[in-house]
């Protein structure tokens, strides 16, 4: 499966992919927060004919719906099909460098190979954070990597 | 400047007068919004009624407007640049090089060929030009967002091109001013390339550098932000002025330097001040024109509105056909593309300041009074014609 990804200047990023039956779909990432959930008209795949805008507790609702379960399972899998990787969970701790700043600045696939699959805060999963997603202190960060780069995350995570 | 008001009963009249003008604005901005179109047509033609001519004539506040128009234009600029960041600038010059320049070439031709054909001047042409060329990319972001067409699969396509658009202004604004200031061939040129020059150390700066500036404007307090904001874009379009860029440059750079959350909460914090403003500035550039002087060049508004809706059409059809859009899609690309507003008037109101030929203010406000209106219009009645084009196809 492939996801599109298309920066909306002005607006945010849509990222958007076609199911298994034929159907487009897609989601419009405001920057200020809103998200819209969008079904692409079958016969002028070009056009959103369904337009279903969500809060941040909405989205966060049909995420946990439909993403945790799958995130486990997905993790799970990875452990059994590739030895040598592994997956840590890594606590933003209060005094933290990146408490209140976004992934993206932590830069931790450039600077470590590792990648950051997950999110949970207050015991709700954000699966798949985009860079501008941001750190809080409470916050758990999904690693996946091997032993040495999912340990160059922690060292980032605490000392910057 | 206005003369200092001392007297009570002046201050008195001043303020009947403001209240009276942005309460009729609020009034005509709650009709427009009811009637589903931008309200920018009905600003100028509350201008138009309150100038000289008008049927209400303001007798004190003309000036307050006049510096309030001033302001209008560096936040609308200062607003435009927070929403893109650099990045988003590049990546879409370099992606929708050839559909920004067929657009530029394409409209910006009706408005230069229709100055030159009325012996206007090629300074008036180039005003023109832009006047034509630049779609509002308030209007349409407002249009996507209310048809729901944000989803779109060439809605992306259409922002490129707004983007390409306002690029293209940080560098016609200072040319523009440069040949308005009536300097001559060798003295317009230096001119010219003092301002493209500082044009583009600002933006590297801005592009290289943002992250400073950035540092230096966040604070956790708004109150603090905003005005460090509003600050810094003044100073920097103060600048520019002095430099002949076009003070509207400088503040648009600014914008543009800031980016990420920061632009966020900034353009959040300066909205409310940006809508005043700029319904300011537009009530100042109906103020300044003479309704008289519109009826007699309507036909022609009228007729450079049929041709630059065609060019823009096809624009959008050409730039979405790029991108493997569907038929469908490609219309209601061009059809975004189509209202005109707050640039056009820009552009316009600083030829008019320059003292262009007298036709040309009632012609960009008649042309932009009539393609402002009808574009929402326009994406509105197309949505089920385009549909059943889809179907069909």
């Amino acid at each position: 499966m492939e996801i599109e990804q298309t920066a909306l200047p002005g607006i945010g990023l849509k990222h958007e992919f076609t199911t298994h039956s034929g159907r487009r779909i897609g989601v419009v990432s405001h920057r200020t927060g809103r998200r819209d959930l969008i079904i692409y008209d079958k016969s002028d795949p070009d056009r959103a004919c369904e337009n279903v805008q969500l809060n941040d507790d909405e989205a966060d609702a049909l995420v946990e719906l439909l993403g945790a379960p799958r995130i486990v399972q997905r993790l799970n899998d990875l452990h059994r099909e590739v030895e040598g990787l592994m997956s840590v969970q890594l606590p933003i701790s209060p005094g933290s460098p990146y408490d209140g700043r976004s992934l993206g600045d932590a830069r931790i696939r450039t600077r470590t190979g590792a990648s950051v699959v997950a999110v949970v805060r207050s015991g709700q999963v954000n699966a798949s954070p985009t860079p501008d997603f941001q750190f809080l202190a409470g916050d758990v960060v999904v690693v996946v990597g091997d032993e040495d780069n999912t340990a160059a995350v922690a060292d980032i995570l605490t000392d910057g | 400047m206005p003369a200092l008001i001392t007297s009570t009963e002046s201050v008195a009249i001043l303020f009947l007068e403001l209240g009276g003008v942005i309460l009729a604005l609020g009034l005509l901005g709650a009709f427009a919004l009811r009637v589903g179109i931008s309200p920018i047509p009905f600003y100028l033609v509350a201008g138009l009624a309150f100038g000289h001519g008008g049927v209400l004539p303001l007798a004190t506040s003309e000036d307050f407007i006049a510096v309030g128009a001033e302001l209008g234009v560096i936040l609308l600029l200062l607003t435009l640049g927070l929403e893109y960041n650099a990045d988003e600038l590049v990546t879409s010059l370099k992606s929708n090089a050839r559909g920004g320049l067929v657009d530029l070439i394409l409209n910006a031709a009706p408005g230069a060929i229709a100055a030159l054909l009325l012996g206007w001047g090629p300074v008036a042409a180039v005003a023109m030009a832009g006047v034509t060329y630049a779609t509002s990319s308030g209007i349409t972001a407002k249009v996507l967002s209310d048809l729901g067409w944000i989803g779109n699969r060439e809605t992306p396509v259409v922002l490129s091109l707004l983007v390409f658009e306002d690029l293209t202004m940080a560098l016609y604004l200072p040319i523009l001013t440069a040949l308005l200031a009536g300097a001559g061939l060798l003295t317009g040129s230096l001119t010219v390339a003092i301002a493209l020059g500082t044009v583009t150390v600002v933006l590297v700066i801005a592009l290289r550098f943002g992250n400073l500036i950035e540092k230096f404007v966040a604070s956790p307090n708004s109150e603090v932000l905003l005005l460090k904001v509003i600050g810094l874009a003044l100073l920097v379009a103060g600048i520019a002025q002095q430099l002949q860029v076009s003070a509207a440059v400088g503040a648009f750079l600014v914008g543009i330097a800031l980016s990420g959350e920061l632009a966020h909460e900034a353009r959040a914090l300066l909205m409310p001040i940006r809508d005043l403003f700029a319904a300011v500035f537009f009530v100042f550039f109906g103020l300044q024109t003479d309704p008289a002087k519109i009826w007699p060049v309507a036909g022609l508004a009228l007729a450079l509105a049929l041709v630059s809706m065609i060019t823009k059409l096809f624009t959008g059809v050409y730039a979405a056909r790029r991108a493997g859009i569907g038929r469908a899609g490609r219309v209601r690309a061009g059809i975004a593309l189509i209202p005109r507003g707050e640039f056009n008037i820009v552009i316009a109101g600083l030829a008019v300041a320059a003292g262009a030929h007298p036709d040309l203010g009632p012609l960009a406000a008649a042309y932009v009074l009539i393609l402002a209106a009808f574009g929402p219009l326009a994406a509105r009645a197309i949505q089920p014609l385009v549909t059943a084009i889809a179907n069909r196809a």
